[in-house]
């Protein structure tokens, strides 16, 4: 038993019903906020203003929204089934919060008089519940799709249902290299390792895989395929209005907060100060690790609001080939070479070994692009050469008089 | 028989002129990578220059000064209408917005020079397409265009413009109508330019 779960443990119910509670209320709130961040910042990398009418710099107007939203007329359209159609957004809803109870959100700290951590549990599994949990979300979404009885949603919930397959196994490797050098699957025990060097830094490669397949996983732009507007009028929630348009607006932006706290967790050094800054840990009897916290989960919010407003959306081919052709293969290698280095550290090979190892898959790792660089550009170049044949998609008939006027 | 020129003969008809006019788009590779990491820089930027934003209730940006608004009826100098109440311009209007019926004038009540005037002139915006057509095929510029742009109602009766929400103010030196015509000018004098404002025997008082 690790020191966070002893102390966790001694925790007495009506702390435990608080902490869920401040967890609650700061995902509502974050997601409000979120909302109107999103469209500010959105609004301004376009040289617009952006929701700005009501309260002060418009903060208020996600809240105006959703009571907009609540006062607008239920629907359920008539082919749809009813019982399902009700309860995906509730899936969707509740399973987003659910991520959180892992989350170590501050140091330790007093609460009430009681030495705590402000977590609600902590799993020597927690990580691998955090997936658990956000696949179980993904049904939200499959579900509200299939039960809409409608073409759109359906292909909406079909299209999200295997994209957030495809970069959950991208995001699950890329976390293995998380597991392998922290030795342990617990958030508190990860963060506990990140206290020299946070793993954005040692594990690079498998923190640009998280954060890419994190955006794919929340459905975002440029990966926001299972709601392509263009496409598919609004993806999976196209029947639903009101309340349960609602819900599914609130489990997207809390998935996004969750795989920020997630993201901060694993890769950022959680609660932790930024380097240099260890001093500012004590200040407010530990508190102030909360603030740290949450601006590491601002910054990836302000990411996934960059990415945004500057990606346009991808095509959906090219998004799984992504992610099966590119992600997961370099997840794989990276993994292996990670877990290599680490058993070599840890049955004390010498320097030149270890050395000698990395040299060789950097040397191996460059063999391998530019072959793969030759190959594609001797393909190019025979397709340049090569005839130019006729297009393998099916092309209506030319009509005969134009036929004759072309062929003579 | 003459060829139609407006029949295209095969030659310029077709494929092969337009396979001659085209131009070969290049089937280049994608940028790089380092190249669309531009982008990022981009929107980044964007985010510190000044928006564009009008905020509009509040702040009124000036349109262009040729900006198709609501109509206005115009005045001779001395106050009298230009319109004639010809219907040209219910006529050219492609939305049938317009309705105008017109009138003779009479001794006692000279609304413009001339034997007619537009005794009803309707604009109904709720038709209007901005278009302009009108003030193209009003033969006395009587019908042009301000810049006027709020134009707004809760009420679609209220969007029907009457005559004297469309006519333009009295100006200086202008006379309300009816009232005669300049002393000693016809017609023509006012669409030659020759009224230049009115005279104190048009005031009504004198012609009571």
């Amino acid at each position: 038993m690790t020191a966070t779960q002893q102390l966790l443990g001694t925790d007495p119910g009506w702390i435990i019903l608080v902490k869920g509670l401040i967890i609650f209320v700061i995902c509502v709130v974050a997601t409000l906020l979120c909302v109107w961040g999103e469209r500010r910042i959105v609004a301004f990398m376009q040289m617009r203003v952006g929701p700005n009418r009501v309260g002060k710099f418009g903060l208020l107007q996600s809240l105006a929204d959703g009571v907009k939203l609540a006062l607008k007329e239920d629907l359920i359209p008539k082919t749809a089934d009813r019982i399902v159609f009700v309860i995906a957004p509730i899936i969707s809803a509740t399973t987003c919060f659910m991520s959180f109870a892992v989350i170590p959100l501050t140091g330790t700290v007093q609460f009430f008089g009681h030495k705590t951590i402000l977590q609600l549990t902590d799993l020597p599994v927690g990580v691998l519940y955090v997936l658990a949990v956000a696949s179980v979300g993904v049904y939200g979404i499959v579900l509200a799709g299939w039960s809409s009885g409608s073409t759109y949603p359906l292909l909406g919930g079909l299209r999200s249902s295997a994209q957030v397959i495809s970069y959950e196994v991208a995001m699950g490797l890329s976390l293995v290299a998380v597991f392998i050098y922290a030795g342990s699957m617990s958030t508190s025990d990860i963060v506990a390792a990140q206290n020299h060097w946070w793993f954005s830094v040692v594990l690079f490669p498998s923190f640009v895989i998280y954060a890419i397949s994190m955006v794919g996983e929340t459905n975002r732009a440029p990966f926001d395929l299972a709601e392509a507007e263009g496409e598919l009028v609004g993806g999976f929630h196209t029947e639903y209005s009101s309340l349960k348009f609602a819900l599914f607006f609130l489990a997207e932006y809390v998935n996004i907060v969750a795989v920020s706290s997630l993201a901060t967790t694993l890769f950022m050094g959680g609660y932790h100060a930024l380097p240099g800054l260890g001093f500012t840990e004590t200040w407010l009897g530990g508190w102030f690790t909360m603030v740290w916290f949450l601006a590491k989960v601002v910054a990836f919010f302000f990411l996934f609001v960059w990415l945004r407003g500057t990606l346009p959306r991808m095509r959906y081919d090219q998004f799984m080939q992504f992610g099966w052709k590119v992600l997961i293969p370099i997840s794989l290698v990276w993994i292996m070479v990670v877990s290599t280095l680490r058993v070599m550290s840890q049955r004390n090979v010498g320097r030149m070994a270890t050395g000698g190892f990395t040299l060789g898959v950097v040397i191996l790792i460059i063999a391998a692009s530019s072959l793969l660089d030759s190959n594609k550009r001797r393909k190019a170049r025979e397709d340049e050469l090569g005839e130019q044949l006729p297009p393998s998609f099916p092309v209506p008939e030319i009509p005969a008089p134009r036929a004759e006027q072309l062929n003579g | 028989m003459a060829e139609n020129p407006l029949v295209p003969t095969s030659g310029e008809f077709g494929l092969e002129k337009a396979a001659a006019e085209s131009a070969m788009i290049p089937n280049e590779p994608p940028a790089s990578f380092a190249k669309q990491l531009q982008g990022f820089w981009v929107t980044l930027r964007a985010m510190f220059k000044k928006p564009n934003t009008v905020q509009y209730p509040e702040v009124k940006a000036p349109t262009e000064a040729r900006f198709h608004g609501r109509h206005q009826l115009n005045r001779h100098e001395d106050g009298l209408e230009k319109c004639i109440g010809c219907e040209l311009c219910a006529w050219a209007c492609p939305a049938d917005a317009i309705l105008v019926e017109g009138a003779n004038n009479t001794e006692g009540a000279q609304f413009s020079p001339g034997e007619r005037y537009g005794a009803v002139y309707q604009i109904n915006y709720l038709r209007c397409i901005f278009c302009g057509l009108c003030i193209e095929a009003c033969p006395t510029r009587a019908l042009t265009m301000t810049n006027e742009y709020e134009l707004a109602d809760n009420d679609r009766g209220k969007l029907i413009f009457e005559k004297e929400d469309l006519l333009a103010p009295l100006r200086q030196g202008m006379l309300m109508p009816p009232h005669p015509m300049y002393p000693g000018s016809d017609d023509g004098s006012y669409y030659r330019g020759e009224v230049t404002g009115s005279h104190p025997s048009q005031e009504p008082t004198h012609h009571a």
